[in-house]
């Protein structure tokens, strides 16, 4: 039993709905009780889909339960089938039906209907949302693909695309920015599944040369499937940044027999250009923290690094299934990784670090706004934010940009961090006053805790001598903060109770900037 | 007394049938949403599944600014397993919880449709961590499951575990008022004011608004409803000897006067001073209404079923707005609690009770109504067919009833009209 304030993930059969619902054609039927049809709202109101999910929920109830659940999950799957007249069919039970143990799969084989129907077991006390999603796609594969490639005779090479489904983080913007990458490399696209594919359109699957995993989360083990059947080899690079992209480009390329030169030639991204133009100067070592599912916090963490300047000073995930990269490109970092799905601690972890960006998902934007720390998302929980009108890819070298502007745009602007400095006595910039652009005015940004000290040392008490709190003081706003955590630290660290200007320096000649 | 007389006769002019099948409508842990703001010191504790979790953080809308006051102790699978654990692993939760959380005075254990397949007795846990407790904090349970409650029902659920914690009023002396169901603080300060002003001294709410604040009741309260889907808190109050004054529902100006009334009549308040004590509010809302009556009338409406407050919205808007009614779906009619707002519904009123989703969006497309009052999941896919919508869920979430609220509750219906009307792209 885990106390759960609030969940990263929904349970397993949100995922398979992320399947079903991205895809043309098909049906789910899910044994559930009433309640669990609040799912549709996630996708009618978060991704303002303009019609209901493919999905009949049984909503039994308790005076069903003494009588025949069963025969009522058959006439829901024979009503499905006639009127929605699917191609094929997914069953399966949420988290109270697995317990009343009605056996979905085979009441609805035992209806013998002209379709495929596709029995899911998704054990709602283990798995969570993207496992859901990886397991329904990768059933789906399984029981549905088919086909095997034409030969080349001249034609351009085929590839298919893995991973995008319904409610995902910036899926929609994803697939157009790789298809563009994949027209230009003079490949065409067989397969786009689940997005947008029939399940007669996952027959073909095997008529593809090679295959692209977007996220791996959820395509990689449908992807490892259709390698193992098909002899497919799979492009798992996940293009998020320019370098990730240029591999990406590569390795699709190498894949498909192309040259990649004419695509990666000229400047295909601004990202390099801005951050090497001065004016980014200031974003060198900017303390960052990044948390979301492993696919976007794993590229998040390279482009921040290599790509701004960053410094990333936390990097997590709820993705427990990857957790094990994640920890490794924390080590890269010289981290450690947070890996959990409570995001209390994520808070804790946050404070601890004291970065002066957050890039998480919509609970970490929050936990940034009470901080007061500037932030962007980068991964789902989907919000309705998530879904904004604009292009807004996360992939490809216009991705790129993207991460760019929404990763930068929320610091302050690195001339208008030095201006400040300059007029900080001025009326208007008195030592009280917060950035204008941070949403609590007025208010001086909170300071990061230091992280508490591995060994359980005395506390001693820290008092500021006069002249030391008069020259902290004098240190801009912005900085000041840190500086004052540090020197306590430093202070706490060597156990010297009062803080004297020296101890200020010396704090300051320790750590650097 | 005539125990074994026969109910009285409902007729209600209108046309009722049944419906089952698939239905599209929250369970009872909705109703966490607004309970926790209403009761400000008690806590809810969902003991189920990680589905309830996410449905309450989406039905919620809302991420989390601050802590919250509700949670979710999810089961898994070592908890399934064995009921002994089960029990101390629960313990163990809101041993946790209440470290965490000093602030609470009032625990609710919340049971959902899995901790109800498993037969986890939720009461008994609720006693003994009340024992362990004592008494600084009590611990209090319900359902709110799927397969037992139907999204409001979840309050009638809590508000009816309350009830054997309310003390015992006095038997004799004047009889006093007691409102039942969940409001806004504003809309209950209104009638707070408007009772005293009628003369009625004694008057109390349930829920209060803390935990320790538990009106007396007894064979000497007379309890008004001004929520419609409180039956089981009905029948738990009448078990203690309180009557419940019929009633039409306080939704529009007609509704607040006639619920006002009946209390009224109950309390023998003259009918002069009831005319004095209402004109101010029942002239403003006389006012506020005209503003959106030409929206509104003659607008062809259609309710799908979702908080048992359909009855009552749709007597509002035929008889104060002029709308038409098509069909007034509700998960349930508990004809009794209904009675005066059937009455005063037009004649022929097609009243389903029950859902069969597929069929009944099926009569509502074929129908092409000018509003369709539904549920979130199905908002977007009708506006999407040409259809306006106003969304249930803020019905609940909203201060509607009273005078002073009138004008809000037909601005809520008129602003998806309004919209349309405006938008030219």
């Amino acid at each position: 039993m885990q106390l759960t304030l609030w969940t990263y993930e929904g349970p397993p059969h949100i995922g398979a709905m992320r399947i079903a619902t991205a895809m043309q054609g098909l049906h789910y039927v899910l044994h559930a009780p009433q309640g669990d049809t609040y799912a549709d709202l996630l996708f009618t109101m978060i991704e303002r889909r303009d019609a209901r999910p493919p999905v009949t929920y049984t909503t039994f109830q308790a005076r069903d339960l003494g009588a025949d659940t069963a025969a009522i999950f058959q006439n829901a799957v024979g009503e499905a089938y006639a009127r929605f007249q699917p191609q094929a069919m997914i069953v399966g039970a949420s988290c109270t039906a697995e317990l009343i143990q009605d056996d979905p799969g085979g009441l609805a084989r035992a209806l013998d209907l002209p379709i495929p129907v596709i029995p899911l077991e998704l054990p709602a006390y283990q798995k969570k949302e993207n496992w859901g999603a990886s397991e329904t796609l990768y059933r789906l594969v399984r029981a549905l693909a088919g086909g095997t490639p034409s030969a080349r005779d001249g034609r351009r090479p085929l590839c298919n695309i893995l991973g995008p489904t319904a409610l995902g983080f910036r899926h929609r913007d994803d697939l157009v920015e790789v298809t563009k990458i994949l027209a230009a490399l003079g490949i065409d696209v067989n397969v786009v599944a689940p997005l947008g594919a029939t399940p007669a359109d996952l027959g073909r699957l095997g008529a593809a040369e090679f295959n692209v995993v977007l996220y791996p989360e959820i395509a990689r083990a449908a992807g490892l499937h259709l390698q193992k059947t098909f002899g497919q080899p799979m492009v798992e690079i996940v293009p998020i940044g320019v370098q990730a992209t240029i591999r990406f480009v590569e390795a699709v390329a190498a894949a498909a027999g192309v040259d990649p030169a004419p695509v990666l030639a000229g400047a295909p991204s601004r990202l390099p250009w801005y951050s090497r133009s001065v004016d980014s100067t200031y974003l060198t070592d900017k303390r960052v923290f990044i948390f979301g599912d492993a696919t976007h916090a794993l590229a998040a963490a390279r482009v921040a690094a290599t790509e701004l300047g960053f410094k990333v000073v936390g990097l997590g995930t709820y993705t427990r299934e990857l957790a094990r990269e994640v920890r490794a490109e924390a080590a890269f970092h010289g981290i450690e990784a947070t890996i959990t799905d409570d995001y209390l601690d994520v808070e804790a972890a946050i404070q601890a670090a004291g970065p002066e960006l957050v890039l998480g998902t919509q609970m970490e934007r929050h936990i940034a706004k009470r901080l007061g720390l500037p932030c962007a998302v980068i991964s789902a929980p989907i919000h309705v934010q998530d879904f904004p009108a604009r292009h807004s890819p996360q992939m490809g070298f216009e991705g790129a940009n993207v991460l760019f502007d929404t990763w930068v745009h929320p610091l302050m602007m690195g001339l208008e961090e030095h201006l400040l400095g300059m007029f900080r006595e001025d009326a208007e910039f008195h030592g009280a006053a917060a950035p204008s652009h941070l949403p609590r005015h007025g208010v001086a940004a909170p300071q990061p805790v230091a992280p508490a000290p591995s060994v359980a040392a005395e506390p001693i008490l820290l008092t500021w001598a006069t002249d030391a709190e008069k020259e902290l003081k004098k240190i801009p706003f912005f900085v000041r903060g840190k500086a004052r955590a540090n020197t306590e630290r430093f202070a706490r660290e060597r156990a010297l109770p009062l803080i004297t200007v020296e101890t200020l320096y010396d704090a300051k000649a320790h750590f650097g900037r | 007394m005539n125990a074994h007389a026969p109910l009285p006769a409902l007729e209600t002019g209108c046309d009722i049938r049944q419906e089952r099948g698939q239905r599209a409508v929250f369970c009872g842990l909705t109703g966490i949403v607004w309970l926790h703001r209403k009761i400000q010191d008690a806590f809810f504790l969902v003991v189920g599944s990680r589905t309830c979790a996410h449905l309450i953080q989406s039905a919620a809308g809302v991420m989390i600014f601050a802590e919250p006051r509700f949670a979710t102790a999810i089961l898994d699978e070592r908890d399934l397993a064995g009921l002994v654990d089960a029990n101390e692993e629960l313990d163990r939760v809101v041993a946790r919880l209440i470290e965490r959380r000093p602030d609470i005075r009032l625990l609710f254990l919340v049971g959902s449709c899995p901790s109800e397949v498993i037969k986890l007795d939720l009461s008994r846990a609720a006693q003994r961590l009340s024992r362990s407790f004592h008494p600084d904090v009590r611990v209090l349970s319900y359902s709110g499951s799927g397969i037992e409650t139907t999204f409001t029902q979840g309050e009638d659920a809590c508000l009816a575990a309350l009830v054997p914690e309310m003390p015992r009023a006095a038997e004799t002396g004047a009889p006093a008022l007691l409102v039942v169901g969940a409001l806004a603080d504003v809309v209950e300060d209104q009638f707070a004011r408007l009772f005293a002003d009628l003369g009625l001294a004694d008057v109390a709410f349930l829920p209060a608004r803390r935990a320790g604040a538990l009106p007396a009741v007894g064979p000497n309260t007379r309890f008004l409803l001004a929520q419609p889907f409180l039956a089981e808190t009905a029948r738990a109050l009448e078990a203690r000897g309180a009557k419940r004054i019929s009633a039409p529902f306080p939704l529009g100006a007609e509704g607040t006067t006639g619920w006002l009334a009946a209390a009224a009549e109950t309390f023998d308040v003259p009918a002069e001073r009831f005319a004095r004590v209402t004109a101010p509010g029942r002239a403003r809302a006389a006012v506020a209404l005209d503003l959106y009556r030409e929206r509104l009338a003659g607008k062809r409406v259609f309710f799908f079923p979702d908080s048992q407050l359909e009855l009552p919205l749709a007597r509002f808007l035929s008889r104060e707005m002029g709308a038409e009614l098509i069909e007034v779906g509700t998960p349930y009619l508990h004809r009794q609690h209904h009675a005066p707002d059937l009455a005063l519904l037009p004649a022929g009123t097609k009243v389903v009770e029950g859902q069969s989703l597929d069929a009944q969006m099926d009569r509502c497309r074929s129908e092409k109504p000018d509003l369709t009052v539904c549920g979130l999941g199905l908002a977007n896919p009708l506006e999407a067919e040409g259809l306006a919508t106003k969304w249930s869920i803020e019905l609940l979430f909203t201060p509607i009833q009273g005078y002073d609220q009138a004008g809000d509750l037909a601005e809520l219906f008129a602003r998806p009209l309004k919209r349309r009307a405006r938008l030219e792209v």
